[in-house]
């Protein structure tokens, strides 16, 4: 079984999926001899099948999930052949996949928003099975980020999100302004690239070798550049994909424009690139740089939290408040992330999945609020909880989850974000527990503008949350959240496992940095 | 291992109302009838297995049962646990708490019959109950902790009922949010101890850590940051000054919810988690004396804010305040024991009140005290149970509160002469106010109630009428722990129950001062005789009083409330905060944040579009390009030579 590729088939799962959606023809013709025993229009068929394939990614990462060996350190269901060898000029580059215990909960939220965003957008007519190859397209992309093993692989799956992201925030989304913000997430998000590129490059002509398994051990003195400023040059990319204080500004924009599965994704798992990339590339690559850089990345990661929160606290725009909270959660995976240790390395990578859960769940509630009034404005709302009870519940439930409630997976990932950090940086953690109280304010504010308070009659012909499509994704994630809430063990296990070679490897780098420090006095 | 109760039957008593929330939610949401009836039965089951369990506990002499703690999940040093912690003061606040709840929901079945959200609020009222009854069987911080939070949700449904009403809605943003700025404390605490001592264990932060602090191995700031962070956990959540002002607005929230959450539980929570962790507060002389104080002064300021009341609702949520206040300071003086006892009573007759309030306006429709009077005669149950109820919270001897309120302030006696006077005073002001309510409710002359909003159901007022049955059961039962529920405390019985829990062993005996005695009696005495005079006798009259230049002032103060809620509402949080610093950042982050990144774009196309001109293909430009630069070129060197 171990040869059999299944990494590669769920990769690329979707985007032959997306091909297919391409080759249905749009309507009925008198010529359409092979497709004619296919029922329904073109939306019909471009939805059912869009939901067959990401029901079928679903399942393979599930069954992977639940298969992963716990017991085992390192990388399961490899799949490996050399692609470039270039011995003579001295780098090789693999086609390279690997699942371990970071990467395997990850690549499970990715398969499961995505579903969600299928469900989603069940009424979608523009353009249909464009729409929905796309989004196949970005699912593909972003499970190669997820279990890319060498640098350019990653690279290439990196970028590639940016294709079906601009298209579907540009074509598909709401507002005049969604061209502005469509290529404004593109350029800033090449920005970023930019640099990983060459911060890739050096590391991989460095080493020998593009794979991440050979770079980790390889001796990386040799460098073009000093590895603080490879370092430097790869965390803007992902600082700028989490994002931090103050390469935040795209977010908003686009969230606002994005249709509502679009935001699900790009908050639920594009985000987590960011957090992942830091974890699996820059922490255990260049570890020694990385024990360096821990006040740094804490100090940013404090005034994300509270700067985000205090921006979010302004926002009059029901999404664009959820978008603005994101930037202060996405703070306390840095926050984590700082920690160095196992316990704010494992709370950071938890929050990366319950963080995708809750916002994933309130952009989805939020969209579903806009699908009925076609109004963001929090003070064009009031009293929905009146017509749509079910729907007010859902978005309830979902701003406690995000102001951090005990007993659902926030809480879980921001009190472990907070123990391993406090441990390490204790004003800067402090700093950042004002979080938590900003973030009471900003959603519950939101709460008792939008879904209290008298009866509105403009809303009383608003249905509530009845169809299947719709309350089969909402009740998904409450589930979801529930169950990490209170059982966080099914992922923080492989996360702890997962993180542990990493600590251990920030923790010998910073003991070999003091004893340089004392053999030198 | 032979248990005295099985660690199973322990769990039961939490998990009963948890499923029985689950049940209505998944279930029951359109059978509010059955939902109601759940609810009461398994409360009532609780309340069985917390009798059972106290009264093995006091066989055990109060001392903790040993039930081994859980794992719940790891994160390297981090090891969460789930555990059971039962000893001599979770078992009584267990019977407490499903005591009162058990009455309230049965209430429930008549007050609010007929609402049209009557199955989410008996969800939310099992959800509460769990919470609560999580919070004290929590064997750790961070579990006691995630119950806190979770109380605080509850109190925030159940506040916001009423979501249509927007007062009901705003108070309960701030009910929570409040709240929310103590518990940072609390979990500033939380994170301090695990950071330093490494454990969160109750039993272990009780007896271990503080042992080490006394042998110097941890810091004496440490333990007082801890205790300092539990303190401000305490005042959040039990509502002391400068963080009471959320308690008075969660009135608008309905009765029965007032009578449980506001009054006899959630609110005693901060009460509790500083007798649970009593040996870390002695062990601080700081967090102490800060404890003591800022309950003497929440002492008298809420008893007088209590006098200047229209509100009947209103009057019970100072006295509350004011009442907790008195078991915070007594745990500051180290009176562990009578606060707890205390903390007891206080459930009982201020519970009572609450139902009694609720059984008047149920009646009126109207809480407003200037629009009652003269119902003594229409609802006699009400008014006795009433009336017995005030008495208890007064201090008369023998009712229950007689016998809390004394061995606090005979504590206070020995420990120190100010805070004895403060607690005499607030004790004065108690019992004027509760004349006061009795007379303007009850007596004099009947003033119509109010209509019932438009759309809201309610009795017709102008026919006031004795509650139904459902209803002065619950009362009757209430007034009878509110005469005798402080009996416990001959012999010292209640003392050693919960003394038990303690690490340290401490001698258990009733305390009696007849100096003490004759002093709180004659003063409430005093202060009713003037109360009486005031309001029921009328001379002299209390709107003369009220308008004369040397009262006036003083009377608008309170009225106002002592400007808390302008200042902390309006001025820090409206003003500075959202109108200040939030919205210079917000500009900041849209002027230059974002500006930087528009302003590259501009930039780079401003850029571009001069460039252009470089490649338009035009001979003559580049002729005369080449020529301008050639010159300038030329210059440079000539004058630069």
């Amino acid at each position: 079984m171990n040869d059999f590729p299944i990494l590669s088939i769920l990769i690329f799962l979707p985007i032959a999926g997306a091909l297919l959606l391409a080759l249905i023809p749009g309507q009925r013709v008198p010529t359409d001899r092979f497709f004619a025993w296919v029922p329904g229009d073109q939306q019909a068929r471009a939805k059912w099948l869009a939901l067959a394939v990401s029901a079928a990614t679903l399942v393979i990462s599930l069954v992977l999930f639940i298969d992963f060996d716990h017991g085992r350190p390192g990388f399961q269901y490899t799949d490996t052949f050399t692609w470039i060898d270039a011995d003579d000029v001295g780098f090789t580059v693999r086609y390279a996949f690997g699942l371990d215990g970071l990467s395997a909960p990850l690549v499970l939220l990715t398969t499961f928003l995505t579903t969600v965003a299928v469900l989603i957008s069940w009424r979608i007519d523009l353009r249909p099975k464009e729409y929905f190859a796309w989004l196949l397209v970005l699912e593909t992309s972003v499970l190669g980020v997820f279990t890319a093993l060498d640098l350019l692989v990653f690279f290439l799956f990196w970028e590639l999100e940016l294709i079906p992201m601009f298209l579907l925030i540009s074509t598909w989304g709401h507002g005049d302004r969604r061209h502005y913000s469509a290529i404004k997430f593109v350029l800033y998000t090449v920005f970023g690239s930019a640099f990983m590129l060459v911060g890739f490059l050096i590391l991989g002509a460095t080493a020998g070798s593009f794979d991440m398994r050979d770079i980790r051990g390889a001796d990386l003195a040799g460098a073009v550049l000093p590895l603080q400023a490879v370092f430097a040059f790869i965390l803007i990319a992902f600082a700028v994909k989490l994002p931090v204080v103050p390469l935040h500004t795209w977010l908003p924009d686009a969230h606002t424009d994005a249709p509502t599965a679009v935001s699900v994704i790009l908050a639920g798992v594009l985000l987590k690139m960011g957090g992942y990339g830091v974890l699996r590339l820059l922490f255990t690559l260049m570890p020694d740089v990385g024990a360096d850089a821990d006040l740094a990345l804490a100090i940013i990661a404090a005034v994300s939290i509270v700067y985000g929160a205090i921006i979010t606290i302004r926002q009059t725009d029901l999404k664009r408040l959820v978008a603005y909270s994101s930037v202060s959660h996405m703070g306390f995976v840095l926050l984590g992330v700082s920690a160095l240790g196992v316990t704010g390395l494992s709370g950071a990578a938890m929050q990366l999945v319950t963080h995708g859960l809750i916002t994933g769940l309130l952009f989805v509630v939020v969209g579903l609020v806009y699908d009925r009034t076609h109004t963001r404005e929090i003070a064009d709302m009031r009293g929905m909880a009146h017509y749509m009870p079910l729907l007010a519940t859902a978005t309830v439930f979902a701003g406690f989850a995000s102001l951090g409630l005990p007993a659902l997976a926030g809480f879980v990932a921001e009190i472990t974000i907070f123990l391993g950090a406090f441990a390490q940086h204790e004003a800067p953690t402090a700093v950042a527990l004002l979080g938590v109280l900003l973030a009471a304010g900003y959603m519950l504010y939101a709460l008792q503008r939008t879904m209290f308070g008298p009866r509105d009659e403009r809303w009383s012909h608003l249905p509530d949350i009845g169809a299947w499509w719709e309350a089969a994704p909402v009740l998904a994630l409450v589930a979801a959240i529930v169950l990490l809430g209170v059982y966080p063990s099914i992922v923080m296990d492989l996360f702890e496992a997962a993180v542990a070679p990493i600590a251990d490897g920030l923790a010998l780098a910073a003991d070999s940095a003091e004893a340089a420090v004392a053999g030198g006095a | 291992m032979n248990q005295p109760v099985a660690e199973g039957l322990v769990w039961l008593i939490f998990f009963l109302p948890v499923a029985s929330f689950f049940l209505i939610t998944l279930f029951l949401r359109g059978r509010p009838r059955e939902a109601g009836l759940l609810t009461v039965g398994a409360i009532g089951v609780a309340l069985v297995v917390s009798i059972y369990a106290l009264v093995q506990v006091i066989g055990e002499g109060g001392h903790a049962v040993g039930f081994s703690t859980h794992a719940l999940f790891s994160a390297g040093d981090l090891i969460v646990n789930v555990g059971a912690r039962l000893d001599g003061l979770t078992a009584v606040m267990l019977v407490v708490v499903s005591g009162v709840s058990l009455l309230v929901q049965v209430y429930s079945l008549g007050y609010m019959h007929g609402d049209g959200g009557f199955a989410r609020y008996y969800a939310f009222m099992s959800f509460f109950t769990a919470a609560m009854l999580g919070l004290i069987l929590a064997d750790n911080l961070l579990m006691l902790f995630v119950f806190w939070e979770l109380v605080g949700a509850a109190s925030y449904f159940l506040i916001g009922f009423w979501f249509h009403r927007p007062a009901a809605a705003a108070a309960a943003k701030k009910a929570f949010i409040v709240t929310r700025l103590g518990d940072l404390g609390l979990l500033a605490a939380l994170i301090l101890i695990w950071d330093r001592a490494g454990t969160l264990e109750i039993a272990a932060i009780n007896t271990e850590v503080v042992e080490l602090v006394g042998l110097g191995v941890l810091g004496q700031t440490m333990l007082t940051l801890f205790a300092l962070g539990l303190v401000a956990g305490a005042i959040g959540k039990s509502a002391q000054f400068p963080l009471h002002i959320w308690l008075p607005d969660a009135m608008e929230g309905p009765t029965p919810v007032s009578a449980l959450v506001h009054s006899a539980t959630m609110v005693a929570a901060g009460v509790y988690l500083l007798a649970r962790f009593f040996p870390v507060l002695d062990a601080s002389q700081f967090a102490s004396d800060f404890i003591t104080w800022i309950g003497v002064v929440t002492a008298v300021g809420a008893a007088l804010l209590a006098v200047a009341q229209t509100d009947i609702k209103r009057v019970l949520a100072y006295s509350t305040i004011s009442q907790l206040a008195y078991m915070m300071f007594a745990l500051g003086i180290g009176a562990y024991a009578a606060a707890v006892f205390h903390l007891m009573t206080h459930a009982f007759f201020k519970s009572l009140l609450f139902l009694g309030a609720g059984s008047a306006s149920h009646a009126t429709n109207t809480f407003d005290m200037t629009r009652m009077g003269g119902l003594r005669r229409v609802m006699p149950i009400t008014y006795i149970t009433f009336v017995i109820g005030a008495l208890s919270l007064a201090g008369v001897i023998p009712l229950a509160g007689f016998w809390s309120k004394d061995e606090i302030l005979i504590d206070a006696w020995k420990y120190n002469r100010a805070v004895f006077a403060f607690g005499l005073l607030a004790a004065g002001l108690t019992a004027f106010y509760m004349v006061r309510a009795i007379a303007l409710t009850f007596h004099g002359d009947y003033k119509g109630g109010e209509e019932p909003a438009p759309g809201e159901h309610g009795a017709d007022p102008a026919h006031p009428h004795e509650a139904p049955r459902v209803m002065t059961i619950p009362l009757c039962i209430l007034a009878v722990l509110a005469v005798a529920a402080g009996w416990v405390t001959f012999g010292g019985e209640f003392q050693s129950w919960v003394l038990g829990a303690l690490p340290e062993a401490h001698e258990a005996k009733f305390l009696w001062d007849t100096g003490v005695f004759i002093g709180s009696t004659l003063l409430a005495g005093v202060a009713a005789a003037a109360a009486i005079a005031l309001y029921i006798r009328r001379s002299p009259d209390p709107a003369r009083l009220r308008a004369h230049p040397a009262v006036a002032p003083l009377h608008r103060l309170l009225e106002r409330k002592y400007y808390a809620d302008v200042l902390a509402e309006d001025l820090l949080v409206r003003r500075v905060f959202y109108g200040g610093l939030a919205k210079a950042a917000h500009t900041f982050d849209v002027l230059v944040v974002d500006g930087v990144v528009n302003g590259a774009a501009r930039g780079t196309f401003v850029v571009g579009w001069f460039g252009k001109f470089a490649q338009n293909g035009q001979a003559q430009t580049a002729a005369a390009a080449l020529l301008a630069g050639g010159v300038v070129i030329f210059g440079a060197v000539v004058l630069l030579q």
